[in-house]
């Protein structure tokens, strides 16, 4: 079980799991619930430079699109094949099997929230 | 009834001022659930409207698209309220519920112009029109197995001398009671599958709701929301209000020339605007089928071969039974045959679609019904 507090999170929903100097990206259970079901993920390419704040992905569900944010600068060093054959992942795991994409960053962005930050800003 | 759907965990949206559940669990697992067991619905949002009188027949003939007349007692029929350009103010569902006496159930969103539009033409006639959708609460049951699940509910006693649910055929009804109240009993439904649409007091809605849960929790019944009763429908080809239908846009165009008794005598509204016909290139609904995983959504474009937009998608979805996309779009009539190949304008990509027969799905008949 992953340590919710050990993560850090984005107003966008986004959790980080840093380790060295990846960073490691998934969507919250709370915006997982709020898409639905999740039916098609598109993940940004290995080895392409992503922006933070800017869309680099797409996640759908049965009834709404989401967009998936870079939280950080840096590399693509792998994307979760696993949630592109099986969607479902994002639902049933969203902190754990059901992760995205692994950044290799330079620098963390500023205004990352902790967990109470980021599940007061939910209400939850 | 809101206190159960939010002991049940539903999650909900707002639609036509009411606080409708969404889901429960999973919209997916609910959508299975209806095609293989079965999901309930509370879907009392629905307005009803009662027509009773000697007249009450001819009046319907004199207002709607369809001849209402003619249906037998515990009948029902799908039918049309127009406007005088021919479009479609409201799909409707009238059952003859005796021998002077209709109820029309009408969309949420269209109660109040549906009742107001037969009040309206009501004088002359020997009829009473009354909006009684706010003292009756509807839970339908849908699913291959609805009708054992209807069938065990406790308290729920089919009235003598009325058709037992096995024997009520699609789009009839029957007669029951629960607590001692008239429960009114349609074999209809909008998910494409077999089940029943039950008009109850509001007073017994929650206890008619808890005693079928009890019934049906064996067979596999589960909560359903409003997000996997779009899927459902969709899949079933049932063009939804306010997508597919609308008041721009005559029955012919969205598939439903066959529901305007144009044979009948005497005029109603609309009559003069469906003999007359859509304008020349008029779009026309279709189904569209593509693969993958992307799905158009409504609003998206729909484009031709050499990339021409000739359509709009209305409603679309990764079809959880079909799994590959399926969408409803006007698409111009040069594009709107079946086996086009045509494309979606997916938020930039252009996924190929093919003009596809409606319904995308249907249910297996058995071979005795």
């Amino acid at each position: 079980m992953t340590d919710l507090n050990a993560l850090q999170y984005t107003a966008e929903h986004e959790w980080i799991a840093v380790d060295g100097d990846i960073a490691t990206v998934g969507i919250t259970d709370f915006a997982a619930d709020k898409l639905g079901d999740v039916v098609f993920v598109e993940l940004p390419e290995v080895g392409g430079e992503v922006t933070g704040g800017t869309v680099v992905g797409e996640i759908e569900s049965t009834k709404s699109v989401g967009e998936l944010y870079a939280p950080v600068d840096g590399e693509v060093v792998e994307a979760n094949q696993a949630v592109v054959d099986d969607p479902s992942l994002v639902n049933s795991d969203p902190f754990g099997d059901g992760w995205l994409v692994k950044v290799r960053f330079s620098a963390l962005p500023d205004g990352l929230l902790g967990r109470d930050d980021y599940t007061a800003l939910v209400g939850e | 009834m809101n206190d159960i759907h939010v002991a049940l965990g539903a999650a909900f949206t707002d639609f036509a001022g009411w606080a409708m559940p969404v889901k429960y669990s999973s919209d997916l697992a609910e959508h299975h659930a209806v095609r293989t067991a079965a999901g309930i619905f509370d879907i009392s949002h629905m307005g009803e409207i009662s027509v009773r009188g000697p007249e009450a027949g001819a009046f319907l003939d004199a207002t709607l698209a369809g001849r209402l007349s003619v249906l037998q007692l515990m009948q029902a029929k799908y039918t049309l309220l127009l406007n005088d350009r021919g479009g479609i103010v409201d799909d409707l569902i009238v059952y003859r519920n005796g021998d002077d006496e209709y109820l029309v159930v009408a969309n949420a969103s269209n109660r109040a112009v549906v009742a107001q539009t037969l009040i309206d033409a009501a004088p002359g006639f020997d009829v009473a029109v009354d909006d009684v959708s706010d003292g009756i609460a509807l839970i339908a049951v849908q699913g291959p197995n609805a009708q054992a699940i209807v069938e065990r509910t406790p308290g729920l006693e089919i009235v003598d001398g009325q058709a037992t649910l096995a024997d009520v055929r699609y789009y009839r009804a029957t007669a029951a009671t629960f607590a001692e109240r008239d429960v009114f009993i349609g074999r209809t439904g909008y998910t494409g599958e077999d089940g029943f649409e039950l008009y109850v007091d509001v007073r017994d809605a929650a206890a008619l709701w808890s005693a079928i849960t009890v019934a049906g929790a064996p067979l596999g019944l589960v909560p359903a929301g409003l997000a996997c009763r779009d899927t459902l429908r969709l899949e079933a080809g049932m063009p939804l209000y306010g997508h597919e239908l609308g008041e721009d846009a005559l029955p012919v165009q969205a598939g439903l020339g066959r529901v305007v008794a144009l044979a009948k005598d005497g005029d109603f509204r609309g009559r003069a605007a469906v003999e007359a016909g859509p304008v020349d290139g008029a779009r026309l609904l279709v189904g569209l089928a593509a693969e993958g995983r992307r799905a158009g959504r409504a609003g998206y474009a729909v484009l031709d071969e050499s990339g021409v937009a000739v359509g709009e998608i209305t409603s679309g979805a990764l079809s959880p039974t079909l799994g590959h996309p399926i969408a409803l779009a006007y698409v111009d009539p040069a594009s709107a045959a079946i086996g086009t190949t045509l494309a979606i304008d997916v938020r930039g990509s252009r996924i190929p679609a093919t003009v596809t027969p409606l319904p995308f799905y249907s249910r297996k008949k058995e071979a005795t019904a």
